[in-house]
């Protein structure tokens, strides 16, 4: 198994999709650097727009993501209800 | 020369205000709990107001409904200033571009004439029971107690004065300024607004905030709302004036966003207490019909022979609307 991970700027917009993310996925492991936070998980890492809409009380679009992303590992599989991270093979 | 770069990592003394850290514990808290949480006035307040020596300035006595924590009322839509005016302003862009292409195609010539006086008689009148809305909602925020209810009871009233002025474009639209005097007088002596005149104005004389709530927004709103936006605009659409549709979107996006904050009020405030529920349950029962009385000239005028299939269909919906909020109706 290889880690994936995924990196947001630290700001009010990504704080409850770090939040969701943590809570989505109970292997994972916040990483927190100046004014960039790093999320590492085992082997696969899944982002629900559900989730992130719950604590943020709005519809959310999983591609506003992309706003505050840093950067990603692994390989990515995306759809309009989750954003997935993975090494397949 | 050689210059090393080495970032510095501070971490914050503190990560928000004390009165959040109470409630959350100390962690950055999002501007929705900056702006509602824990600053309700509960002490330190000036005299009696002479108008009411019973009762200091904010006082949780002003409802029969009582909760242990008057914070559980919280807005699923989390809106704050902030995030209340940029949402309504980017639905203000959305009507304004529809208006102004209703305007500039001279589409509002193309709705067939029954269609244009049905909109004339129901909808331009509904401005009045709009402001009724307002100044219930208004009321709220003045005597109600815990700012999570108080503050988006704020923003609806004035949601209500925004509903009210696109109802009167409408009318500006379909006819001219001459469309609001006659609005004005059927609403005053019209025999079909009576019955909803007198459902209004009785509810502008009502004291207990909470029962204000529950009838203006629950069950008027409950009522009257799926029968104009969804009902009657399905009728306006498929008779070919689909320019009226447009001019009312955004009453129809915004009556959905707002049950479901109502809703989640209403459930929050039954699974309270026996004695909650009870009473919330009597209010609704008690405006049910007097909504229902209130609408029955109105959905007659709309809806002509169905008027009585629609209402019972809307009722049904609307009790089990409340069914699933914890009530018994």
């Amino acid at each position: 198994m290889s880690t994936v991970f995924i990196a947001f700027q630290t700001n009010e917009d990504t704080r409850p999709i770090v939040e969701s993310i943590l809570a989505d996925n109970p292997g994972s492991v916040l990483d927190e650097q100046p004014a960039m936070v790093k999320i590492n998980a085992e082997g696969s890492l899944v982002i629900k727009r559900e989730s992130i809409e719950e604590r943020i009380g709005r519809d959310f679009d999983l591609q506003e993501l992309q706003i505050n992303l840093i950067t990603i590992s692994g390989h990515l599989d995306e759809d309009d209800d989750t954003f997935t991270l993975s090494w397949k093979n | 020369m050689q210059i090393d770069l080495r970032t510095v990592a501070i971490k914050p003394l503190r990560n928000t205000f004390d009165h959040l850290v109470e409630r959350f514990g100390d962690k950055p808290a999002s501007r929705y709990q900056e702006g509602s949480y824990n600053i309700q006035q509960e002490s330190i307040f000036h005299y009696r107001p002479a108008w009411d020596a019973d009762n200091v300035l904010f006082d949780k006595k002003r409802t029969k409904i009582q909760m242990k924590d008057w914070y559980a009322l919280k807005d699923p839509r989390q809106y704050y200033y902030g995030s209340y005016t940029i949402t309504r302003a980017r639905q203000q862009d959305a009507a304004e571009s529809s208006f102004e292409m209703i305007e500039d195609r001279g589409l509002a010539e193309l709705v067939p004439a029954d269609l244009k006086q049905m909109a004339l008689d129901v909808l331009v009148p509904m401005r009045h029971v709009e402001w009724g809305g307002n100044m219930g909602n208004s009321y709220i925020t003045a005597y109600g107690y815990g700012t999570v209810i108080t503050q988006p009871c704020l923003y609806h009233a004035m949601d209500h004065l925004g509903v009210a002025q696109y109802l009167t474009r409408i009318g500006l639209v379909l006819d001219g300024p001459e469309a609001l005097d006659t609005a004005k007088e059927a609403w005053m002596s019209g025999a079909m607004w009576q019955p909803m005149r007198r459902h209004v104005e009785n509810l502008l004389v009502l004291q207990d905030w909470f029962e204000i709530f529950v009838a203006q927004n629950l069950v008027l709103e409950g009522l009257l709302n799926p029968m104009l936006y969804d009902y009657l605009d399905a009728e306006f659409s498929a008779k070919g004036a689909t320019a009226i549709s447009m001019m009312t979107r955004f009453m129809a996006e915004w009556s959905a966003e707002t049950a479901k904050w109502v809703d989640a009020q209403i459930k929050v405030a039954a699974a309270e207490s026996a004695e909650n529920k009870a009473q919330l349950s009597a209010w609704v029962t008690q405006y049910r019909a007097e909504t229902l009385d209130a609408l029955a000239p109105i959905a007659k005028r709309s809806f002509g022979d169905k008027a009585d299939e629609l209402l019972a269909d809307l009722t049904s919906e609307f009790n089990a609307r409340c069914a699933k909020l914890g009530l018994a109706v």
